[in-house]
């Protein structure tokens, strides 16, 4: 019996055929994992979109008085990630040459002007928002070297460190009491002594750290700006720090109370003065701060661009605004694809044309749901009463097809006009229908009205409607476009899933139903 | 809590070897039908000149139209006949087929009585040439062919239209079969989902075994009351035949072969269709998947198509 070989199968076995795609959908699944995964614990993007969160726009205000000859000012800058992130910071220096250096831990911003005249102004200006403080490891172990103190005061300060080690157990409560001791209304002697010639805030503090030396506890000073909305002509805060063995610890130097005030911008550690004035006299530094409020998600991008990741270089929030507009409506259309696969092949929906809904979901981002439907539908039924007539004119195809396009675009005109006079604008909105799959509706349901019959046209007209009412609903989800739009690489893992569902070989939902009878027996 | 079988009809499906749409399009007709080969059974012009010149018979080809001009010289060309049907080379699902049952001095007798003038079959015709009927509305031919004089043995059982067979051909061996009759809610169609019935046929012996209709078993025409169960198709070894040998002539491996019987001429090759529909299951009550997955199995598939057909008839005979 002469034979042939199975040659009608065209292509591989299912079996490789479908790892292939499951390959292929993990990996990109995986991609997008990994990307999201990166943005958000890395990056710290948000994933919801309402977020907001605080940004504070802070402008040093150097002033001095030139005296003749080269001027040089240094103004020590704000140490970077303490307790906020530097979103950016700039200078306005006019004329002046700018150098930032390095000094010891601390940068410091350098003007220098040959022949300065009169009263000078350079600013310095700085955004910042909150973030939680990563505990860094004390590099070198501060240490206290002992102090000799003078004779009356030797026998004070031994006197007060004595009582207060007596009711304390460790430095950060040692610190307290003392500081408690120290910011009594009413004193002994010795206290009395100890605060002899103190004027301003920084002096006390030095004084407090005087103090604490003599029992051999580590501390330095640290400076703050407290950060209040509107504040104009603001100075710098002296704070106080001690050092447990391990980490640092703040304490308010006139309270005791330990931490930072809530609003507190670290500026930077040390009594040195916070302005350098070479050939100037009467330099003086006025802070202003401002609060801005931002979306999280522009925040994190901020903050990303000025760290160069070099994710963010391929982030929509680069591009301009408009197209960035554009794009939150693009980016919602591979959800709508998805819906609409769903709906085809696990659940059987009838609609006309496959992407139509899609299309038709998007106008009804300007019309909202209920009204656009209405609009849709009544456009679809004058259409339709209009092409029947036209069927009687027996018109060829194309001149046909034009004519129902132009026959629905003067309803569109119509209904504008009608609900403007009637005082209700949404109609107006029906401009934003896409005519040509108004037009392209209208006559394919009128072919299936005419060959299926009116039962089999409503069903798909029905059914047309609520896949594009599912695809709006989906596609103007505020949560999902935030999420679409802030990691586009989301897409990669709607197409796995795509490409899943393209090798699903089960029943529709509606194959279901239409097989019931041979669920008899 | 043991939930109740009929929670998961897709399970029972799977049981009977029911076919869904998804796995016919992804496992049958993206593996076995080269895309290649669809034009030639999407013209239904190019699938008849095939079938002539391999011997295969069909409803003979009157006349051609392809260009509006053509339609002005139509009146003439089918002056020599009576009867005559007017298709869509690219038609699907039976839509815009248009027959002529006689004519009058006012024009043509449409199968359903009803007279049309000259004008309007003319504008049929260029409705057809526009590509109205076509997928994506893609310009056509329109073919006119001898009306087929419909052997008696369906007359009780069908409502004017056209009874016809369709066979499921996979890989060249017949794999299942149902009669599709026309009934008054179908307007003389023999598509079921416009409301023909279908009436499984056991390959074995050519009877018919249950009807479907409207998603309902049924026993007898809902028109005429006859029975439609235990009918013997005559010719139904050549029916067969015809079926099988079409494989070799469209060179797709998952294909629906419909025909029709004619009085004097016998059965008649009407078209191949390379997407056939899945309902053929609910008419014979059986899914498909047990017996292509039998096909799949075997080593080698014979040459010849009376060997194919022999083998259909031992391999998928109903149990009785």
């Amino acid at each position: 019996m002469p034979t042939r070989n199975r040659k009608l199968v065209h292509s591989g076995g299912l079996a490789l055929k479908n790892l292939h795609v499951h390959i292929l959908a993990v990996l990109l699944l995986l991609v997008s994992a990994g990307v999201v995964a990166y943005k958000v614990i890395e990056l710290k993007l948000p994933l919801k979109p309402v977020q907001q969160s605080e940004v504070w726009l802070v402008e040093a205000k150097v002033v001095y008085k030139a005296v003749g000859g080269p001027a040089k000012i240094g103004l020590i800058l704000p140490i970077k990630g303490e307790r906020h992130a530097v979103l950016d910071e700039n200078f306005v220096s006019g004329r002046y040459g700018l150098t930032v250096e390095d000094v010891q831990g601390q940068r410091i911003a350098q003007w220098a002007l040959r022949r300065p005249k009169g009263e000078q102004t350079v600013y310095y200006r700085l955004q910042v928002t909150p973030e939680a403080s990563k505990s860094k490891d004390v590099k070198s172990k501060p240490f206290s070297e002992p102090q000799n103190y003078p004779e009356s005061w030797g026998t004070a300060i031994t006197a007060l460190l004595d009582e207060v080690r007596s009711k304390s157990a460790d430095i950060k409560t040692f610190t307290h009491e003392l500081l408690i001791r120290l910011n009594q209304t009413e004193v002994n002697d010795n206290i009395k002594l100890l605060k002899e010639n103190i004027r301003t805030q920084q002096d006390w503090v030095q004084r407090i750290m005087l103090i604490l030396k003599g029992a051999r506890i580590a501390c330095r000073q640290v400076n703050l700006l407290m950060l209040n909305d509107g504040m104009r002509h603001g100075q710098l805060t002296p704070w106080l720090e001690v050092y447990n063995g391990q980490r640092w610890l703040a304490f308010n130097p006139d309270t005791g109370t330990s931490g930072y005030p809530a609003n507190a911008l670290i500026w930077y550690y040390g009594n040195q003065p916070l302005l350098n004035v070479d050939g100037g006299r009467r330099g003086q530094v006025d802070f202003s701060v401002h609060r801005q409020s931002h979306g999280m998600t522009q925040l994190a991008q901020l903050r990303a661009e000025k760290n160069h990741e070099a994710v963010m270089a391929f982030s929509l929030f680069s591009l301009p605004v408009q197209t960035q507009n554009v794009y939150r409506i693009l980016i919602m259309v591979p959800m709508g694809a998805l819906l609409i696969v769903m709906l085809r092949n696990l659940v059987g929906f009838k609609t006309f044309g496959t992407f139509m809904p899609i299309l038709i979901g998007m106008a009804f981002r300007e019309t909202e749901l209920l009204w656009g439907v209405f609009l849709f539908s009544v456009l679809v039924g004058f259409g339709l009463l209009i092409r029947f007539y036209l069927e009687y004119l027996r018109l060829l195809l194309v001149p046909r097809l034009a004519a129902v396009l132009i026959i629905v675009i003067i309803l569109m005109t119509l209904l504008s006009l009608l609900t403007h006079k009637l005082g209700i604008d949404r109609g107006l909105s029906v401009a934003l229908f896409p005519m040509v799959i108004l037009a392209m509706t209208i006559e394919r349901m009128s072919l299936v009205w005419e060959e299926h019959g009116p039962k089999e046209a409503l069903q798909q007209y029905i059914g047309s409607m609520l896949v594009a009412s599912l695809s709006f609903l989906l596609m103007t989800n505020l949560y999902l476009e935030h999420l679409l739009f802030v990691f586009p690489e989301l897409m990669l893992a709607l197409l796995a899933l795509t490409l899943w569902l393209g090798r699903y070989t089960g029943y529709r939902l509606t194959e279901l139903w239409r097989f019931r009878v041979l669920l008899r027996h | 809590m043991r939930l109740p079988l009929w929670f998961f009809p897709g399970w029972r499906f799977r049981t009977l070897g029911l076919l869904g749409m998804n796995q016919r399009n992804g496992d049958y007709i993206s593996r076995y039908n080269r895309r290649r080969f669809y034009p030639l059974v999407d013209d239904k012009l190019r699938t008849k000149k095939l079938a002539q010149a391999a011997d295969i018979a069909v409803p003979k080809l009157y006349a051609q139209i392809e260009t509006e001009q053509q339609i002005h010289e139509l009146p003439e060309q089918l002056a020599a006949y009576q009867e005559f049907v007017i298709k869509p080379a690219h038609g699907s699902g039976g839509e815009g087929i248009l027959i002529i049952k006689g004519r009058s001095s006012r024009g043509y007798r449409k199968l359903s009585g009803v007279l049309i003038s000259i004008e309007e079959l003319k504008h049929h015709v260029s409705n057809i040439l526009s590509g109205m009927y076509s997928l994506g509305g893609q310009p056509d031919a329109a073919l006119v062919e001898y009306r087929v004089d419909f052997d008696p043995v369906f007359d009780q059982v069908s409502y004017q239209g056209v009874p016809d067979i369709r066979t499921i051909v996979f890989q060249g061996i017949p794999v299942m079969s149902m009669l599709r009759l026309p009934t008054r809610q179908s307007d003389g169609k023999a598509n079921l989902h416009q409301g023909a019935i279908g009436v499984g046929i056991d390959l074995a012996t050519g009877l018919t075994t249950h009807g479907v209709w409207r998603n309902d078993t049924v026993d007898s025409h809902p028109d005429s009351g006859y029975a439609i169960q235990g009918l013997q198709i005559p010719h139904w070894e050549r029916i067969l035949y015809l079926a099988a040998a079409c494989q070799e002539l469209v060179s797709l491996g998952y294909i629906g072969v419909d025909m029709v019987l004619d009085a004097k001429l016998g059965p008649l090759m009407l078209e191949v269709n390379a997407r056939p529909g899945l309902s053929i299951q609910l008419a014979n009550k059986k899914g498909l998947l047990p017996r292509l997955k039998t096909v799949e199995k075997l080593a080698e598939i014979p040459t010849h198509p009376e060997q194919r057909v022999a083998l259909a008839r031992a391999l998928f005979a109903d149990e009785r």
